[in-house]
């Protein structure tokens, strides 16, 4: 059976390859997202078989939240308009972080042994996750028009560079605490990654947001990726640090469209990188 | 890391009008988080992993499907403007 699932993995994960590749052209571009969108459908009908899955009130949970999650986001999806694209694509963005946050927050509460390695890699997939999470919240919320005003105030570099330091010393104290991990020691460590992306956010301007979301996009991707590295899960390890490495190259690319470099749209007024960008 | 790469080369020449729908693209491919996020709730113990884990499969499924819809909804555009042609 784990045989089975690895090859609808791999496939699903060759899919996604082909899908993007075909995106990056416009004339295959339609195509594209059908093949991926094939890719995503056996990847996951395929979980539905994984051993690991297990436990009836799971099962019911999992379609529940299938349910949920999808036909919200269904029904928002087809039911935007054009111009609002953008801040929808930030808005499902930091979902899929937010998901991948949840994935390492329940490795990491979980009873069974991870090896230190593990351990950190889940800490620094649930930074990245939650700040995506949280950024692309804000940037939404931004390009909504929820958020008119680019919230500046003096130090907040040095306060930005205090919540990211805070997040990281507690993230290596996790990473080293060994199969029980303190409950409320997580609960903080999770807030302090979920206001850095707040923070880091909130003073760029609307007109930079699209370049922003893209960022996020990556960080989403490249702690999807971690997360497969946590679950040993080969279509998230493979699809996750795909996105994470063509979405750094196009904020890049989206950057220099606009003629700033992309240390200008995020350091301007700021004075301290996710760290995670570079994949 | 051929992965990696194989983002690289997948990015490295897109025309511009492209971007949006394909940072759209990679979005939905992202929602992969899905997968990684049932097995997670499936193996939740506790009713605080299972917590964490479902609301993690809420928000994986919005990614997925949400970035769907977005992306088919953007080159569905694209379609209109090249049958014309």
């Amino acid at each position: 059976m784990g045989f089975i699932i690895n090859v609808a993995y791999f496939a699903a994960a060759v899919l996604f390859i082909v899908g993007l590749k075909q995106m990056a052209s416009p004339v295959t571009a339609r195509r594209g997202i059908i093949w991926a969108g094939w890719g995503m459908v056996i990847a996951t009908v395929v979980t539905f078989l994984h051993p690991e899955v297990r436990g009836f009130i799971n099962y019911l949970l999992i379609i529940l939240g299938i349910g949920i999650g999808g036909g919200l986001a269904w029904y928002t999806g087809k039911r935007v308009a054009m111009t609002d694209m953008p801040q929808m694509i930030a808005l499902y963005n930091g979902m899929g972080g937010g998901a991948a946050a949840g994935i390492g927050i329940v490795a990491l509460m979980g009873s069974y042994e991870l090896s230190w390695t593990i351990q950190f890699i889940a800490v620094l997939g649930v930074i990245i996750g939650a700040v995506a999470f949280s950024g692309s919240l804000i940037a939404f919320a931004k390009l909504q028009g929820l958020i008119t005003k680019s919230l500046r105030f003096d130090m907040q570099q040095k306060i930005n560079l205090g919540v990211l330091g805070a997040t990281v010393l507690l993230g290596i104290i996790i990473s080293f605490s060994g199969a029980q991990v303190n409950g409320a020691l997580l609960t903080v460590f999770l807030l302090l990654a979920l206001a850095f992306g707040i923070l880091m956010t909130l003073p760029i301007g609307g007109a930079d947001m699209p370049v922003v979301i893209s960022l996020y996009n990556a960080l989403t991707g490249l702690a999807v990726g971690l997360k497969g590295l946590v679950l040993d899960n080969a279509a998230l390890m493979i699809a996750g640090i795909v996105v994470g490495a063509a979405g750094t190259l196009l904020t890049q690319l989206m950057a220099k469209a606009m003629n700033r470099p992309i240390s200008n749209v995020l350091f301007s007024h700021f004075g301290e990188s996710s760290g995670g960008d570079q994949s | 890391m051929l992965a990696a790469f194989t983002g690289y080369e997948v990015i490295s020449k897109v025309p511009v009008i492209l971007h949006t729908p394909l940072m759209s693209g990679s979005n939905f491919i992202h929602g992969i988080v899905l997968v990684g996020t049932m097995v997670a709730l499936g193996h939740a113990e506790t009713t605080a992993q299972m917590w964490v884990g479902f609301i993690a499969v809420i928000l994986a499924a919005g990614n997925a499907v949400g970035g769907y819809v977005v992306t088919e909804r953007m080159l569905e555009m694209f379609k209109s403007s090249k049958g014309a042609k």
